[in-house]
């Protein structure tokens, strides 16, 4: 099974780069804890008030803390050439292209994950509504890497294609925040979430099936 | 066999080629020669399927190299400009991965030595970052130490940066997988006598 020893060894590969510069991951984590943090100092003490804003925030910041990581996605591999053997290997590039995003998730997104109760404390969320956050972001976050994905290919190696790769992908991530955001919203009004993380899982499932592809075309756009 | 047909290469706004052509049988290497800027590279990103001809097509073994893609790259090594090596990992990491992408898998003890006969005998467990340029390109040519299998070496310079010893050593290596029924394709602006039993010149930009 040579395609799945590929995506292994990759992933493998990836979570080894990030071991060895932590740095780079824990901007991610530090960026989502600050901004969330925040929030509470800026609007004030009001329960009530911070309650109602924390789906909100929490997905916002989530949302801004996975745009920033997008950068690292191919740009080091490209600016060393690896990105162009994984293009020349026999294997499926969308696979590789999964196998990166995975790597990235691992990374950059289930830190989100864990920290996220942490914070909401910070807003007085009710117990539920902490579990339902955790599940919103469990799904939507890999939601947000594989859009990115296709996003951070289009605009690789062009000049501003920071900015540019906002405009691109954070459209895209709007019905993401609305169904997170709303998840925790139901759970803490109490008539239950579960309409909107089917709908963040149908996210992830269509995202799953195209977005690799998609990202594997855009790369090879710009490479050429 | 690969071939190349009426192939015409346009970057940007400039015209670097048009109406190049080859035919190579097995066990051939080409060289192709010209001044900086005459397409080169280009040529030889072509070749290997990253950079699709303005007009023209590349055949191997009689079938287009976009048709069977993956089989194709199954077949093909190249060396860029770019040693497409990480400079967090060390060089018997960097092998063991590049293989395991390209198919073949190579355990850490033949990356070992894959390394000490390119002469980084003591180098293998440094991140590659700390290596000089020369040693880089040394990692990066140690791949070709596992490609025999592979029958088209695709090489863009691959003598810059190495000292007269490690030339001779990829001459020779080179040599062999031509020797051997490779076809290998091959720029260098360097004088270097690659001991080839058949080998082709074709000049770029000369008109």
């Amino acid at each position: 099974m040579g395609s799945l020893d590929a995506f292994r060894a990759l992933v493998r590969r990836d979570l080894l780069l990030a071991l060895r510069r932590r740095a780079d991951v824990l901007t991610t984590l530090v960026f989502f804890v600050i901004v969330v943090s925040l929030f509470p100092l800026g609007v004030g003490p009001e329960m009530e008030t911070l309650r109602q804003i924390a789906p909100g925030v929490v997905w916002v910041a989530a949302l801004l803390a996975s745009m920033l990581a997008l950068g690292r996605l191919f740009s080091a591999d490209y600016a060393d050439g690896t990105l162009e053997q994984m293009l020349l290997a026999p294997q499926p590039l969308g696979l590789l292209v999964a196998a990166k995003v995975a790597a990235h998730w691992l990374v950059s997104g289930l830190p989100l994950v864990f920290i996220a109760p942490v914070l909401g404390l910070q807003y007085d969320l009710p117990w539920d509504a902490l579990g339902v956050l955790m599940a919103s972001l469990l799904v939507g976050t890999p939601v947000l890497g594989l859009i990115g994905a296709v996003g951070a290919a289009l605009t690789l190696g062009l000049r501003g294609g920071g900015v540019l790769v906002s405009l691109l992908v954070l459209p895209l991530y709007i019905p993401v925040l609305i169904f997170g955001a709303g998840a925790v919203d139901a759970a803490a009004a109490g008539t239950g979430a579960a309409a909107h993380l089917s709908l963040l899982g149908a996210f992830l499932v269509v995202s799953l099936f195209f977005a690799p592809w998609a990202a594997a075309l855009g790369l090879r756009i710009s490479l050429e | 066999m690969l071939e190349a047909v009426n192939l015409e290469c346009v970057r940007g706004e400039r015209r670097l080629f048009r109406g190049v052509g080859f035919e190579l049988a097995e066990g051939t290497l080409l060289e192709v020669v010209g001044p900086n800027g005459s397409g080169k590279t280009s040529l030889l990103r072509m070749v290997c399927g990253l950079l699709a001809p303005a007009a023209g097509e590349i055949l191997w073994r009689g079938e287009p190299i976009r048709a069977a893609a993956e089989e194709f790259r199954g077949q093909l090594a190249y060396l860029g400009h770019l040693n497409g090596i990480k400079d967090d990992l060390t060089g018997v990491e960097n092998l063991v991965f590049s293989e395991t992408m390209a198919g073949g898998g190579a355990t850490p003890r033949a990356a070992r030595d894959a390394l000490a006969r390119l002469g980084l005998a003591g180098f293998e467990d440094l991140p590659t970052r700390v290596l000089s340029q020369g040693q880089k390109r040394r990692v990066a040519l140690a791949r070709l130490a596992f490609r025999e299998r592979c029958r088209l070496w695709v090489l863009d310079e691959p003598f810059v940066a190495l000292d007269a010893a490690a030339v001779r050593l990829v001459a020779d290596l080179i040599a062999n997988q031509a020797d051997s029924g490779g076809i290998v394709l091959l720029t260098t602006h360097q004088e270097v006598d690659v001991p080839v039993r058949t080998r082709r010149t074709l000049r770029l930009g000369a008109a």
